[in-house]
């Protein structure tokens, strides 16, 4: 029997080349050499070297939340591994798949304290879905395979393969996907038929319905969203989103009652205290989203479509809990909602949106653009404005502007929208959009930046400048820690505890250092200009708007509060104290 | 909205890949999340096909319990994951073994106590003896605080190992 023996590090990229990987980000280091070596001597799989291995995790996660594939990252061991800790909780918190390749010190030597020795597994365990560490070359085949399968399937996520160096320059032979049996870990997708029944006898008699759906049914695919979309349209009841789902529906159509939770619009915060029957659809009750727990939709029969089942009945008690894959639930929903001709009950359905339309009538986003300083939300209704129709993709740092971005922009498909949102990592947006640009060269990619976010990855300049990234960096430059700065005037008596950003650099001019085009206005009735010229220019561009820095983001359901207890606007703010329980919520 | 907030003990028994890390995976997840530990075992059970038993005695209300056993289902090398005080009856034991020193009457008590609870002695020395006792938590409990007084000088228990009664298997 002839075999061919290879490499550790050849099985490695051939592994990569037959999960479909066309790109890998990354950063080299002395234990993972004999990996650049065969990343060297092969062409299939690109690599895109960044500044900072924070900085590949949240390319890849740009790269895998934009494509739906899984975003793959190699990194040196040691410092190497653990710059990548943030992006990998990150990547955990929001069920991004992710497959990290960390070099480790040979096996030998671990557990020495050798050079660049840390305890990878260890240390990534809570943050990653599954980790290994590879100490035998014979199981590098299967371990490469089964983390893609990890990652990508049931609620997908982060998987670390911790990888000595002498495993990567072993002999042994490689086996292909095919061979290998993966049938340990095998989610569940097809959901309870007759749970589905059961909701859809719910759905069928609610008066006061709403779909809440997050980013699961974005993870589940782009069919899910088409099936939402059907089945929403065909229910006639509204639908909100979370943060994390927008564009799993259409902004633009009129059952859409917009982005709810802690900072969501004040008709979906309303319906949802208010509703008889909820269908969650692959959100998962997050605090951001119930507020105070005990005043959460106290009427409502709770349906609740995830494919995770600690997510059911974790923060909130469901009803009808259904576990399975979004767009195979709904296929099925849908079917079944056919079938029995379940035709919602039309005069309460008709009463609840002439409530809803009361709610919307008053218009809680509103804001006022003066002729003398620029508002942060009027840039990015500008900016939607500007790019309807366009093949564009958004990205956030977190702080106010991402919520602006997420309350003002609107966006109509899956996948076109990523944003950090379960653990709220300021550095995520520029980064990601790297990834996201090199997913789809010829998009357009704006990554909606505070000044201060900005700062926190801006290393990766360098990253944008070597692969002439077209990636437009808009910051909304309120030359705050804005959203530290709201908290501490509401909480705080006003007392702006170094939330202020000294000694900024020069936006324009850092472009020009880089090779890009810097851009600037503070005048309103510059804004489309500036705009539209950012919109056109054929290469990355940092676009330094001042805006009012006293804005603050309204409306707001402040920790602790429930639904019906939003504040509207400053003078709501004024008048509730906040609770003494609300202040050591964050 | 109604919620069972009564706190219970539950005997949970999980199937896992005997590969390195798994308990630390099952650890860091009952510490990282604030759940509880009354008593953890984990032994090996099936060689050949690499598979080792865990069998943790938690507490908590209906809901957190319900979440354990989710999240303990989510981690990778995890196979099965069964609430024996749900499913129904079962077994549980716990070995103890109890070290006493004493002489005189004292000596002799210990030694017709542990007749009774049918500990035996498993060493012995002019001046102490070490007991081995198996039982239910509480048997091991009443035993060790009768010899408490009878110069009861050093500990070591095993933690629950549990099956379920009759024919069902995991
Ligand atoms: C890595 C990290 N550190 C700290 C925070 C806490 N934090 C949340 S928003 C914010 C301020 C963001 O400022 P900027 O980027 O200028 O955005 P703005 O709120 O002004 O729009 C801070 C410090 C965070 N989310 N992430
Ligand atoms: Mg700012």
């Amino acid at each position: 029997m002839s075999t061919t023996q290879i490499p550790g590090a050849e099985i490695i990229l051939k592994a990569l080349a037959d999960q479909g990987v066309e790109v890998i980000f990354g950063y080299p280091g002395g234990a993972v050499l004999p990996i650049y070596d065969a990343i060297y001597q092969q062409n299939q799989v690109r690599h895109i070297l960044v500044r900072q291995e924070g900085g590949a995790v949240h390319a890849a996660e740009g790269y895998a939340r934009s494509t739906g594939k899984v975003g793959v990252v190699l990194v040196t061991s040691g410092p190497g591994a653990t710059n990548a800790v943030t992006g990998l909780t990150d990547a955990l918190m929001d069920s991004i798949p992710i497959v990290c390749l960390t070099g480790q010190v040979p096996t030998h030597l671990i557990g020495n304290d050798a050079f660049q020795e840390c305890d990878t597994t260890g240390i990534t365990r809570p943050c990653t879905k599954h980790n290994y560490l590879v100490k035998d070359v014979n199981d590098l085949s299967k371990v490469m395979h089964e983390a893609f399968h990890v990652a990508r399937s049931g609620r997908p996520g982060p998987v670390v393969i911790d990888l000595p160096k002498d495993v990567c320059m072993a002999l042994a032979e490689y086996t292909p996907p095919e061979k290998i049996d993966l049938k340990k870990y095998q989610p569940r997708v097809k959901g309870d038929l007759d749970k589905i029944r059961e909701a859809v006898k719910l759905m069928a008699g609610a008066k006061k319905p709403v779909f809440y759906c997050g980013g699961g049914v974005i993870n589940s695919g782009p069919s899910a969203s088409k099936l939402l979309t059907n089945l929403v349209r065909s229910t006639g009841f509204p639908c909100t989103l979370t943060l994390m789902g927008l564009g799993a529906f259409p902004a633009s159509d009129k059952q859409y009652l917009g982005m709810l939770g802690m900072h969501g619009r004040y008709e979906a915060n309303k319906a949802m205290h208010d509703c008889d029957v909820m269908i969650a659809v692959g959100s998962r009750f997050d605090d951001r989203i119930t507020g105070r727990l005990d005043a959460f939709a106290p009427d409502a029969k709770i349906i609740h479509i995830d494919i995770d089942p600690s997510s059911i009945n974790k923060n909130v008690k469901v009803d009808v809990p259904i576990v399975g894959d979004v767009a195979h639930v709904l296929e099925d929903m849908t079917k079944i909602w056919k079938s029995t001709q379940a035709s919602p009950n039309k005069k309460a359905l008709s009463a609840w949106w002439k409530q809803i339309d009361e709610w919307r009538a008053v218009d809680s986003l509103k804001y006022t653009q003066g002729t003398e300083i620029i508002k942060p939300q009027h840039v990015i209704q500008r900016l939607s404005d500007l790019t309807k129709g366009m093949d564009s993709y958004i990205t956030t740092e977190v702080g106010q502007h991402q919520m602006w971005a997420a309350q003002y922009f609107d966006f109509d498909e899956p996948n076109r929208w990523m944003t950090s949102g379960g653990l709220g990592t300021m550095g995520y947006g520029l980064p990601a959009a790297m990834g996201v640009q090199i997913a789809h060269p010829d998009s357009l990619v704006v990554d909606v930046s505070g000044e201060a976010s900005f700062l926190m990855n801006m290393q990766e300049l360098s990253t944008i400048a070597q692969y002439r990234l077209p990636v437009k960096l808009l910051i909304l430059n309120n030359f705050y820690m804005g959203m530290v700065r709201q908290w501490q005037e509401l909480m705080h008596g006003g007392r702006y505890a170094e939330s202020y950003m000294e000694s900024l650099p020069d936006f324009v001019k850092l472009a020009d250092t880089f090779g890009m085009t810097g851009l600037r206005t503070s005048k309103p009735d510059e804004l489309d200009d500036v705009l539209k010229e950012m919109i056109a220019i054929d290469g990355p561009v940092i676009v330094d708007i001042h805006v009012d820095p006293k804005e603050n983001v309204y409306p707001m359901i402040p920790s602790g509060a429930a639904h019906d207890e939003m504040l509207l606007g400053p003078e709501d703010t004024a008048a509730t104290p906040m609770s003494e329980e609300g202040m050591v919520l964050v | 909205m109604t919620r069972d907030e009564t706190v219970n003990f539950h005997t949970i028994s999980v199937l896992v890949d005997n590969e390195p890390g798994v308990l630390a995976r099952v650890i860091g997840l009952f510490s990282g999340r604030g759940y509880n530990i009354e008593s953890l075992t984990v032994a090996e059970i099936d060689d050949a096909r690499n598979l080792s038993r865990i069998t943790v005695v938690t507490s908590g209300t209906e809901m957190i319990i319900e979440q354990i056993k989710a999240q303990l289902g989510r981690l990778v090398p995890i196979h099965r994951v069964s609430d024996l005080t749900l499913e129904g009856p079962h077994v549980d034991r716990e070995l103890a073994l109890v070290k006493v020193v004493s002489t005189g009457d004292q000596r002799v008590e210990s030694l017709r106590i542990a007749d009774i609870f049918r500990a035996r002695v498993v060493d012995s020395t002019n001046e102490s003896f070490v007991f081995e006792i198996v039982g239910d938590t509480g048997k091991l409990n009443a035993f060790i605080e009768l010899m408490r007084p009878l110069g009861l000088a050093d500990i070591s228990r095993t933690g629950i190992a549990a099956i379920a009664r009759g024919t069902s298997s995991l």
